[in-house]
């Protein structure tokens, strides 16, 4: 059976949820493997909730948010966007491949663009295959501890996950 | 006692229920922790629906509340208030969308009907953790400002000025009437436009309800529904407002000019004078002329000063500056309209670079009887044209352009049809991809049309030329049309060409949806909150929109909007107060380390940092719960009610359990 990922969505209530919804009220289908949780605003999305997502066993987490100058709150999705660079950077040192997490800006009026996102996140991900963030975490962890032990070379934080 | 969660799954007809398994979708809820019961049933929001969840709350068979159905953004209020009514915390509902996000995007029972159980093990989860929230009230600011002066803007103000309630109505240009006071007549009756509108025009001005403030623009909106702080520049007009009383001396005197000088009749068009301080057009609100410094001559050269010699009044003030005024209001109506559509860009039909090429707002100004041209049609040279073309759909309906239909155009094109039938023995062509006659006595005007001898070629124009081929034709236009009826494409030589031009959203209207934080959509004007139940709302509380600023729409629409607007603001005053979202951010002062990092992050200016405590503090009612500083704080200090970590983890956990 092909790979099905299981992938979480945060949506920012006020343009990518309402962009979700429309692609709904517009029946535009899309692969069903994302399931979303609403947020107010992208600005919301704590670096922790994606961590915590992928550790429950996400294969991959998409964040969502209004485009850049047209927050409701003015300037929550930049928060978000800084964010996400970091938490990118931060991702191989898990062994989480950092494709896994992805940002997208759609708009209340993009129910179209909503599911092409959909559809290629899922794409990608089934390309990258099924993670299984507990057993690579603790993998990081024991290279860790030999890096310690040794005090030797730094490793890029490349988890050979199979 | 442990919480006890009621599950209601609503079928919603067959749009749930036609793509997922109720059944087992039931069956899966029953066995989730702290579900007490689960009920599923045709309709949740139907009144035995909502009857359903008040009995078993105040049966006390249940304490929270998740309703599987359709989007929060649709029915959250509406379950909210039946949890209210059974005297249980609204906030200790939850809503799971099964159907936009779920039924009716995905094609696959099987795999719809898994999603719709991890959404509702999510919000199972979720409920348990909820807690409860005080509602929060704030109360209504009585004024309302209007955003824009056209028939829509004054609609607006006018009912609320009636009703007794105070309207600040800002206007960009320097007179209200906006597009209408350029009209001569509306279709499909016929009447003056100026004769319906300067009367109401004529009322904003003198009432005492309303403050009208013309050439000015608003800068800034902060706050939020209740309570918003305004800032509006106002333009200098080098007019005194107070001393001017509107004589004309200064613009019959005026040596300027701010049209081409030696300009033939269509590069001349214009409504009022011509000179470069100048009335906009004669029935003008307020009556008052404004300098136009890129032609006047004391601004551009430092010699003349003439307008000021001859003012008796002595309101003439070269050294004017823009001014701030800031005041506060409750609701604000954006009430902005439209601007034509640019139709240079479409190269093949030659506007600007050939003579004789209109655009519908330039015809519409030949044909006004206060224009320069008094009422009468005549080609750039001066004399009467033979044969008139009329191009529908220029920038609409068309994906190069704009992909919607413009709504007015097909019967402003009847309306030309007509007058210049009645003004001239010009022969009239409509050239047209479909005619759209939709409202009260439309197709009847188009049927009078018919038997007018005027021409309908159904056909997109592809070319507008001066390929001439005979010496009768020399001084006219090429039109090439394929005439879809006859099926051939024909070649039609015409004195003149009328160019339906689109209507586009307004100038500055991203910047006044910034300002109001509501979104526009890709055509460019701004969404309302529901497209057949809130028309006038938008997302935003507080803020609501009347014609085109919402979409192309004709006049009496666009005044039916207003009304509707102003209506549902006079509800809002009514009230006195109004329910705001309670679900703001708070700050533990005990885990705060008065970092400061919060202080600057948020973009309401709500958190502030108290020196004797040492910790920061959020003001509840600047706060509008968006969470950023939330997601930002290293101490873990700031909660986010209704949205706080352990809600949302436990959403996640939900989603995720089935694995």
């Amino acid at each position: 059976m092909e790979f099905e990922p299981k992938l979480v969505g945060f949506l920012c209530n006020w343009c990518s949820y309402t962009g979700a919804d429309l692609a709904g009220t517009a029946r535009i289908s899309y692969a069903p493997n994302l399931r979303a949780i609403r947020v107010m605003c992208s600005g919301r999305i704590d670096p922790t909730f994606i961590i915590k997502a992928l550790y429950e066993g996400a294969d991959g987490v998409l964040i969502a948010g209004c485009h850049p100058g047209d927050c409701h709150y003015q300037e929550g999705n930049y928060k978000a966007l800084r964010r996400y660079k970091l938490l990118k950077r931060i991702l191989p040192e898990y062994g989480v491949e950092p494709e896994r997490v992805h940002l997208e800006w759609v708009a209340a009026s993009e129910g179209e663009k909503f599911a092409k996102v959909v559809n290629e996140f899922t794409d990608k991900i089934k390309k990258l295959g099924p993670l299984n963030m507990k057993q690579s975490i603790f993998d990081s962890m024991k290279e860790d501890i030999v890096v310690h032990e040794s005090a030797g070379e730094e490793k890029g934080g490349e988890a050979d996950e199979a | 006692m442990p919480e006890r969660v009621g599950v209601y799954i609503c079928h919603c007809g067959s749009n749930i229920a036609g793509k997922i398994d109720i059944e087992k979708l039931a069956g899966f809820a029953e066995k989730l922790d702290n579900v007490a019961l689960v009920r599923d049933y045709k309709f949740m929001c139907s009144d035995p629906g909502q009857n359903l969840i008040q009995s078993d709350l105040e049966a006390g068979l249940i304490d929270r509340v998740v309703v599987a159905s359709c989007s929060p953004l649709m029915h959250e209020n509406t379950f909210r208030k039946v949890c209210e009514r059974s005297g249980v915390n609204p906030y200790l509902f939850t809503m799971t969308n099964i159907r936009e996000q779920c039924s009716w995007v995905h094609i696959d029972e099987a795999s719809s009907t898994e999603k719709a159980m991890d959404l509702l093990a999510a919000s199972v989860r979720r409920a348990v953790y909820l807690e409860p929230l005080e509602k929060r009230e704030v109360a209504i600011n009585p004024r309302t400002l209007v955003i824009g002066g056209g028939i829509a803007g004054i609609q607006a103000a006018l009912d609320l000025a009636e009703a007794g309630k105070e309207v600040v109505l800002v206007e960009r240009e320097p007179s209200i009437g906006g597009h209408m006071a350029k009209f001569d007549k509306t279709f499909p009756t016929l009447d003056c436009a100026a004769c319906i509108l300067t009367p109401r025009m004529v009322q904003i001005g003198q009432h005492a309800n309303i403050h009208l403030m013309s050439y000015a623009e608003v800068e800034e909106i902060n706050g939020y529904v209740g309570n918003f702080n305004i800032k509006v520049r106002q333009k200098a007009r080098y007019v005194d407002a107070d001393l001017c009383n509107g004589c004309g001396m200064c613009w019959e005197k005026c040596p300027g000019t701010r049209v081409p000088r030696k300009g033939n009749v269509h590069e001349k068009l214009s409504l009022g004078p011509t000179s470069s301080i100048y009335m906009p057009f004669m029935q003008a609100i307020p009556a008052i002329p404004v300098i136009d410094r890129e032609s006047c001559l004391y601004f551009q050269k430092g010699k003349c000063r003439i307008c000021e010699q001859v003012c008796e009044r002595n309101a003439i003030n070269y050294d004017m500056e823009d001014s701030f005024e800031e005041f506060e209001v409750g609701n604000i109506i954006i009430a902005t309209g439209f601007q034509p559509f640019d139709p240079s860009v479409i190269k093949r039909y030659g506007y600007g670079t050939l003579p004789n090429v209109l655009t519908s707002v330039e015809f519409e100004i030949m044909n006004c009887a206060s224009g320069s041209t008094g009422g009468k049609i005549l080609k750039a040279d001066g004399t009467e044209p033979k044969s008139i073309g009329i191009v529908h759909c220029v920038g609409s309906r068309d994906k190069h352009y704009h992909e919607y239909c413009s709504r007015v155009c097909c019967m402003y094109a009847l309306k030309f049809a007509h007058l210049i039938k009645e003004k001239t023995d010009a022969e009239v062509y409509n050239f047209y991809i479909d005619l759209r006659c939709f409202g009260k006595g439309y197709e009847e005007f188009y049927d009078r049309l018919l038997g007018e001898d005027v021409r309908f070629i159904r056909g997109k124009v592809g070319e507008i030329s001066r390929w001439v081929a005979e010496e009768d034709e020399k001084d006219q236009l090429i039109v090439r049309v394929e005439d879809t009826l006859v099926g051939a494409v024909r070649r039609i030589p015409l004195d003149m060409v009328v160019l339906c031009t689109a209507l586009e959203k307004q100038d500055g209207l991203d910047r006044v949806a910034k300002m109001c934080s509501v979104s526009v959509g890709k055509d460019g004007f701004i969404i309302e909150k529901h497209p057949k139940l809130g028309p006038v709302s938008t997302a935003t509380d507080g803020v609501f929109i009347v014609g085109v600023a919402q979409s192309p729409k004709d006049i009496p629409d666009t005044v039916a909007q207003a009304s509707a607007a102003s209506s549902a603001v006079l509800s809002m005053i009514t009230r006195e107060k109004i329910e705001i979202e309670a679900a703001t951010a708070e700050i533990i002062e005990e885990k705060c380390s008065g970092c400061r990092i919060c202080n600057n992050l948020c973009p309401y200016l709500a958190i502030n940092f108290d020196e004797e405590k040492k910790v920061s503090i959020i003001n509840e009612a600047l706060c509008k719960g968006c969470g950023t500083c939330v997601a930002a704080c290293p101490s873990n200090a700031i909660t986010a009610k209704h949205f706080n970590d352990k809600q949302i983890f436990a959403e996640i956990e939900g989603l995720l359990s089935a694995r």
